[in-house]
């Protein structure tokens, strides 16, 4: 039977692969994106595993919308990388230093 | 027995597959890795009975997200030699942030005193029952705004992708819709007052 602590032990996991993936692939804002994708799953997979479980629905209209603004992010995300691309000929990190931060 | 080697299958695979998003160094293995990664937990969403949103998981990401993110990495010229460098620099400091959150996760899951026994399977749900038709009873009763909003997300994404990545290039035989609707007769028609000229 697969019990609460299966699902959220499996999402730790994979959170924690893309934490890790974040600060190893810092330089290419394409894996970086990728990584985030895989961030936002981990979170469904916690939603829809507590939403089961605990025998509400709450927690998978959630994870609709959660969905939804990553579509959207991913969307804008991916069109200021074309932006940035045409602009700098790169999409390394470190040299996207223009505004001086 | 068979749902829990069926979880620790597709568990091992998704796990393999995040793997591999994170280490491959070729963009395109990546977003394959990441394909695999949707589809599996697509998978074990099923299994644990979520089955509109594993169906939803695959057209949305594996069909739209996913083909985004193949085509700009097939659009762009990136020069990979370049993004290569400083990966062994920072690896470990990404490792022991992983441990860190695996070990804070693990903390959690394992205690007992938190009020939510873990260790019990799901109630199985009642032949019949329809996933889809009691989150589209939700959605469209108490979240009702909510999706709404979300719906004006999606056309504020689309409409920011479509003004961002628009490039208005020189030379190109477009219409201007804004000129055509401002021009005004006289300023293509002249009307010339001249006297008759005199036959000969």
């Amino acid at each position: 039977m697969i019990t609460l602590g299966h699902m959220l032990t499996l999402s730790a996991i994979l959170f924690a692969l893309s934490v890790a993936g974040i600060f190893i692939n810092r330089k290419n804002v394409l894996l970086l994106l990728m990584c985030i994708e895989l961030l936002l799953l981990a979170a469904n997979f916690n939603f829809i595993a507590f939403s089961r479980y605990l025998g509400q629905l709450d927690g998978q209209i959630f994870v609709f919308f959660v969905l939804t603004v990553a579509a959207a992010e991913s969307a804008i995300g991916l069109a200021i990388l074309v932006v940035l691309f045409r602009e700098r000929r790169t999409i390394n990190v470190e040299e996207l230093d223009r505004l001086k931060g | 027995m068979l749902p829990l080697i069926l979880f620790y299958v597709f568990a091992t695979i998704l796990v393999a597959s995040a793997l591999g998003v994170i280490v491959s160094r070729n963009p395109v293995h990546a977003a394959l890795s990441l394909v695999l990664c949707f589809f599996t937990s697509a998978v074990l969403w099923l299994l644990i009975e979520a089955e509109f949103l594993a169906i939803v998981l695959v057209l949305v990401y594996v069909g739209a997200v996913m083909v985004l993110f193949l085509f700009v990495i097939m659009m762009l010229d990136i020069n990979l030699e370049e993004l290569r460098g400083g990966f062994v620099r920072y690896a470990w400091f990404g490792w022991i942030m992983a441990a860190i959150v695996v070990l804070e996760v693990a903390g959690v899951v394992l205690t007992r005193k938190l009020g939510i026994d873990v260790t019990h399977g799901a109630v199985p749900l009642p032949a019949g029952y329809s996933n889809t038709r009691e989150l589209g009873a939700l959605l469209y009763t108490r979240y009702t705004y909510p999706l709404e909003i979300a719906a004006m997300v999606l056309l504020v994404a689309m409409v920011a992708a479509i003004t961002l990545t628009l490039r208005h290039r020189g030379g190109l035989k477009a219409q201007d819709i804004n000129q055509q609707v401002a021009a005004r007769a006289s300023d293509r028609v002249r009307i010339i007052k001249m006297d008759p000229e005199q036959r000969t």
